[in-house]
C-alpha cells in the first residue's frame, strides 16, 4: 500500500441549502483519534454516502452527527444543525436525536409488536393523536405496509430481517425527523432485501435528507447524489456521486475504488 | 431564536425523566454501600473493643488455644485464645477444599469436554439441586448419617473436623464446580483441535492443555468454594462437637469461628469480655471473607497477565 | 519407541476418562443418596396434622405450622424489600456506571457484602435492629438481616440479566429520542424479565432455606399465634412483624442443638423433607418460568 498525504483533500462546493454541517470535527476514544477535522457540508433532500476500508472513521463519525457517541468518545469541533452548534453539552441531546433520526447496521426492532414496535416511541414522546393514521403512514413510506397490514399485532421478531431493517426505517421516520442516518442498513441482509432498502431510500429523499455509511462502492454509486471518502480518520474527498466513481480527484480515492485496498 | 431553536436549547421532559431515574436508582447503592460499611464499622469497634477495653494482648487471641474468657487463667488474666477456632476454621476449609476439588473438576470436565450436551443436561440440574439444598439440612444428614459412621469406624463421638469437613465438601462441591465450568468455557476451542490435530489424546489435551489454560479460573473457583466453607456455620456447628479446643485428631470435637459464635452469642451479656472476645471471632471471619476476596482479585489479575 | 510412548498414552487416555467417570457418578449418587435419605426418613412424618399444628418445646407430636409460616412471611416481606432496592442498584451498575475507579470500589465493596458469612450479618443484625434500635427479636429485624444476604446477589443478577439485553436496543430507543431513563425502564426492563424472574425465584429458595442469618435476628421461639387475629398490631396475631418468629429452617437447627424435645429427629426428618420439597418447587418453577417468559417474549422464530 503506497503512503498518502492524508492532509491533502478534495471538497467540491455543493449549492446549499444544506441540512447539517460540520466544522473541523475530531473525535477521540481514549488516547485515539478516530476523525480528524471533518469538514462536511450535507445538502438538503440528497442522499450522501459515506464510504472508506474499515476503521476509516466513517461510522464513528456517523454516530456523532446524532451525539450518539456522548458517554463513548469525546468530539470536538462544530456540528451546526439549522443555526445551532448541536456539539454542546447544553443542547437538549433528546430533541436532536429525535430530529436526527437512526437506522442501525443490525436490524433492532423492539421485542414488542410490529404495531408497537412504531406507536410505542410515539406515545414515549407525547405523539398520541392519530396514531394508527401515522403507524400506517410510517410503514406505507418505508414500503412495508403491504407485506404486514394483516399481522400488525404479530411479534416484530418475527419478521424476516430485511423486513425487520424496514420496520427500523419506519421507526425512525415515525418521529418525523428531518435528517436519517443510516449505518450500513443493508450489511446484513441478503440481495433482493438491499435491493427494497435502497428502492425505499429514493422515496424517502423527497422528505428527508439521507446520510448513509456503506462498504459496499456498487450501492454508494446506484443509489446517493453525494459520496464522501474516508481513509484513516481523514476526509479525503467529497464530490458529486458521480464524478467521485469516475474521475476521482484524490489518487486515495482512485486506488480505494478501483479495489487496490480495503 | 425561531422554535425548533428554542426546543433545542431547552431542557425538556426526557432531561428530568434522566435525572430522576438515575437519583432513584443511585440512592439504592449507596443504601446498600452504607449498610456494608456501617455492617463493617460496627462489627470491628465491637472486635477491637476486646483488645483496646480489656487489653487482651494479639498474640494471646492468635497463639493460646485457651478459650475461657469468663473466668481468669492460672495468670490472673482472663483466657481469651482464638487460636483452637482459627485452627479448626481452617482445617475444615482446608480439607473440605481438597475433597470436593478433584471431584468438581471431574464434573466440570465431564460437562464441558467429555459430553457437553448430555451431561450438562443431567448434571446442571444435579449442581442446582446440591445449592438450593439449605445448610441446616446439610448440617443434619450430617448429624443422623456422618457423625454415626465415624463413631463406628473410628469410635470416640464421631463429631470433629472430619465430620465438618465432609459435610462441607459436599456444601461447596456445586461452588467450585459452576465456577471452573465456567473457566473452561472460556478456553478457546482452537486450543482443543490444535492439541487434537497434534496427535495428542483426549487426556493429553485436558491435562496439558485445557487445565492449564483454565487454572487461573480453576484456582479462583477453589477460592470461592474456600470462602463459602469458612463461612459456613450452622451445618457445621451441628457435627463439629463445640468443644473450643485444639482439634489433636480429625475426630475429636472442637469449634470453628462459627460455630463458636453460633453456639455462644446468645449466652454472654452485652458489652462483657466475654461478649466481646466473641465479636472478635466474628472480625477474624470478616477479615478473612475480604482477603479471600482480595486472593480472588489476586489470582484474576495474575490470570489475565499470563495471556 | 515411538509406539510403546502410544500405548501408555493410550492406556492412561483410558484410566483417565474413566475416572472421570466414576468421580462425576460419585457425586449423582451423593445427590441421589441425599435426596433419597431426606424424602423416606421425613415424608412418612409428614401429614396435614404436622403441618397444622404447632410445634411443641418438651412433648412428643409437635408440628410445624407456625414455623411454616414465618418463614413463608419473611420470605414475602424480604422479597418485598430487596426487590426494587436490587432491581435500582441493579439499573445504576448496568446502565448508568461509568467504568472508573468510584464503580470498581462500588462493586468491590458489593462483593465483600455477598461473601461475607450470613452468620456475620445475622450478628450485625443483631447489634444494630434487635439491640440497638430494640425491634427485637422479631420478623421485621429478620426480614432486614436476610435482605442483606440476599441484596448482592440479587443486584448482580440484575445487572446480569439487564446487561444480556443487546446494547443495540439501547440505541435504538435513544436515537429515537427517548430518555435514557424511559429506553431502560420500558425497553430494556422488559426485555430482561424473564432473567429477573428467575433470578428472583432462585433468590427465593435462597430465603427459605436461611437460618445463620435468622437466629439472632428473627429469633429462636415460635410463640402461639392466632391466625384469626388480623390486627397487625396485635401481639397475639399471625401479622404482627414485630413478633419472635422461629422459621422452618431455624426450627430444624435449634431442635438438634437444644435436644429437649424427644421426637427432634422425627420432626427434623419431616421439616427438613418438607424444606426441599418446597425448594424443588421452587427451582423447577424458576425453570419453567424461565423458560416460558423467554418463548413469549421471543417470537416464535428468532
Amino acid at each position: 500500500m503506497a503512503s498518502y498525504n492524508l492532509d491533502e483533500s478534495y471538497l467540491y462546493q455543493a449549492a446549499g441549502p444544506f441540512a447539517i454541517t460540520t466544522q473541523d470535527l475530531n473525535v477521540y476514544y481514549g488516547n485515539h483519534q478516530a476523525t480528524f477535522n471533518a469538514n462536511l457540508k450535507f445538502p438538503s433532500n440528497r442522499i450522501t454516502a459515506l464510504i472508506g476500508a474499515s476503521g476509516s472513521g466513517k461510522s464513528t463519525f456517523l454516530r456523532s452527527l446524532n451525539r450518539l457517541n456522548d458517554g463513548i468518545a469525546r468530539v470536538t469541533g462544530k456540528i451546526e444543525y439549522q443555526g445551532i452548534d448541536i456539539n454542546q453539552a447544553a443542547v437538549n441531546v433528546y430533541e436532536v436525536r429525535r430530529r436526527i433520526g437512526m437506522v442501525f447496521q443490525h436490524p433492532n426492532p423492539f421485542a414488542k409488536s410490529i404495531y408497537e414496535n412504531i406507536a410505542f416511541p410515539l406515545k414515549q414522546l407525547g405523539m398520541t393523536s392519530d396514531l394508527s393514521n401515522r403507524v400506517e403512514e410510517s410503514l406505507r413510506a418505508a414500503a412495508l405496509w403491504d407485506e404486514v397490514h394483516d399481522k400488525l399485532q404479530e411479534s416484530a421478531l418475527d419478521l424476516s430481517g430485511g423486513q425487520q431493517q424496514r420496520l427500523c426505517i419506519a421507526r425512525a421516520i415515525a418521529v418525523k425527523p428531518e435528517i436519517l442516518l443510516m449505518d450500513e442498513p443493508t450489511s446484513a441482509l441478503d440481495p433482493i432485501s438491499s435491493r427494497k432498502i435502497e428502492a425505499t431510500m429514493q422515496q424517502l429523499k423527497k422528505d428527508y435528507t439521507i446520510i448513509i455509511v456503506t462498504h459496499n462502492m456498487q450501492q454508494a454509486a446506484r443509489s446517493s447524489d453525494f459520496t464522501a471518502f474516508f481513509h484513516l480518520g481523514h476526509v479525503i474527498e467529497f464530490n458529486k456521486t458521480s464524478h467521485l466513481f469516475t474521475t476521482p480527484r484524490m489518487p486515495t480515492t482512485e486506488d480505494y475504488i478501483s479495489g487496490h485496498f480495503g | 431564536m425561531n422554535d425548533v431553536q428554542r426546543k433545542l436549547m431547552q431542557p425538556s421532559a426526557a432531561t428530568k425523566q434522566d435525572r430522576r431515574g438515575k437519583i432513584i436508582s443511585l440512592i439504592c447503592i449507596v443504601f446498600i454501600l452504607i449498610l456494608t460499611v456501617s455492617l463493617i464499622g460496627f462489627i470491628a469497634v465491637r472486635g477491637l473493643a476486646t483488645f483496646f477495653t480489656n487489653h487482651v494482648s494479639l498474640r494471646e487471641f492468635f497463639f493460646s488455644s485457651a478459650w475461657n474468657p469468663g473466668q481468669l487463667g492460672k495468670n490472673g488474666q482472663p483466657q481469651v485464645g482464638a487460636a483452637a477456632m482459627i485452627t479448626a476454621s481452617f482445617a475444615v476449609t482446608l480439607l473440605s477444599a481438597i475433597l470436593a476439588t478433584p471431584f468438581a473438576v471431574a464434573v466440570a470436565l465431564y460437562m464441558t469436554e467429555l459430553a457437553p450436551k448430555r451431561g450438562a443436561r443431567l448434571l446442571q440440574p444435579v449442581i442446582e439441586l446440591l445449592v438450593g439444598i439449605p445448610s441446616v439440612v446439610y448440617g443434619f444428614i450430617g448429624l443422623i448419617v456422618v457423625v454415626p459412621a465415624i463413631r463406628t469406624l473410628f469410635g470416640g463421638t464421631g463429631f470433629g473436623v472430619l465430620a465438618g469437613s465432609l459435610v462441607l465438601f459436599v456444601m461447596i462441591l456445586p461452588t467450585i464446580t459452576s465456577l471452573t465450568i465456567d473457566s473452561l468455557k472460556q478456553v478457546p476451542d482452537y486450543y482443543r483441535s490444535a492439541s487434537l490435530a497434534l496427535g495428542a489424546t483426549r487426556w493429553q489435551t485436558i491435562y496439558k492443555v485445557i487445565l492449564r489454560a483454565a487454572l487461573p479460573g480453576i484456582l479462583t473457583a477453589v477460592v470461592f468454594g474456600m470462602a463459602r466453607a469458612f463461612g459456613e456455620a450452622l451445618a457445621v456447628q451441628m457435627v463439629i462437637g463445640n468443644a473450643a479446643l485444639m482439634p489433636t485428631s480429625l475426630v475429636t470435637p472442637t469449634a470453628t469461628l462459627t460455630s463458636q459464635l453460633t453456639s455462644q452469642m446468645g449466652d454472654t451479656i452485652m458489652g462483657t469480655l466475654p461478649n466481646n472476645a466473641l465479636w472478635s471471632l466474628a472480625l477474624v471471619l470478616l477479615l478473612m471473607s475480604v482477603i479471600f476476596n482480595v486472593l480472588i482479585k489476586w489470582i484474576g489479575k495474575r490470570g489475565e497477565m499470563q495471556k | 519407541m515411538k509406539k510403546s510412548t502410544n500405548v501408555t498414552a493410550q492406556r492412561n487416555n483410558r484410566w483417565a476418562l474413566l475416572g472421570i467417570k466414576a468421580m462425576v457418578g460419585v457425586v449423582v449418587l451423593i445427590l441421589i443418596a441425599l435426596l433419597g435419605d431426606i424424602l423416606i426418613t421425613g415424608l412418612p412424618h409428614v401429614s396435614w396434622h404436622f403441618l397444622t399444628s404447632p410445634s411443641k418445646d418438651f412433648g412428643a407430636g409437635g408440628g410445624i405450622a407456625n414455623q411454616l409460616f414465618n418463614s413463608i412471611y419473611i420470605l414475602v416481606l424480604t422479597l418485598l424489600i430487596s426487590c426494587p432496592i436490587a432491581l435500582g442498584a441493579g439499573i445504576y451498575l448496568s446502565e448508568f456506571a461509568r467504568p472508573n475507579f468510584l464503580t470498581s470500589v462500588i462493586r468491590t465493596i458489593i462483593e465483600v457484602l455477598s461473601s461475607l458469612p450470613s452468620i456475620v450479618i445475622g450478628l450485625f443484625g443483631y447489634l444494630i435492629l434487635v439491640i440497638k434500635f430494640q425491634f427485637d427479636f422479631s420478623i421485621f429485624s429478620g426480614a432486614i438481616a436476610v435482605m442483606l444476604v440476599n441484596l448482592p446477589l440479587l443486584t448482580r443478577n440484575t445487572e446480569e440479566a439487564l446487561h444480556a439485553v443487546p446494547q443495540t436496543q439501547r440505541e435504538a430507543g435513544w436515537a429515537l429520542g427517548l430518555s435514557k431513563w424511559r429506553t431502560i425502564s420500558r425497553i430494556i426492563l422488559p426485555a430482561a424479565i424473564p432473567g429477573l424472574v428467575t433470578g428472583v425465584i432462585l433468590s427465593a429458595g435462597r430465603i427459605f432455606g436461611e437460618a445463620a442469618a435468622l437466629i439472632y435476628t428473627a429469633g429462636q421461639s415460635a410463640p402461639l399465634i392466632s391466625y384469626t387475629n388480623w390486627n397487625p398490631f396485635s401481639p397475639t396475631s399471625f401479622l404482627n412483624p414485630m413478633r419472635p418468629a422461629e422459621t422452618l429452617a431455624v426450627h430444624i437447627w435449634k431442635l438438634n442443638t437444644d435436644g429437649i424435645t424427644p421426637d427432634a429427629t422425627q420432626i427434623s426428618s419431616g421439616a427438613s423433607a418438607v424444606l426441599i420439597i418446597v425448594i424443588l418447587i421452587i427451582i423447577l418453577g424458576s425453570r419453567w418460568l424461565g423458560s416460558y417468559l423467554y418463548r413469549k417474549m421471543g417470537g416464535t422464530k428468532s
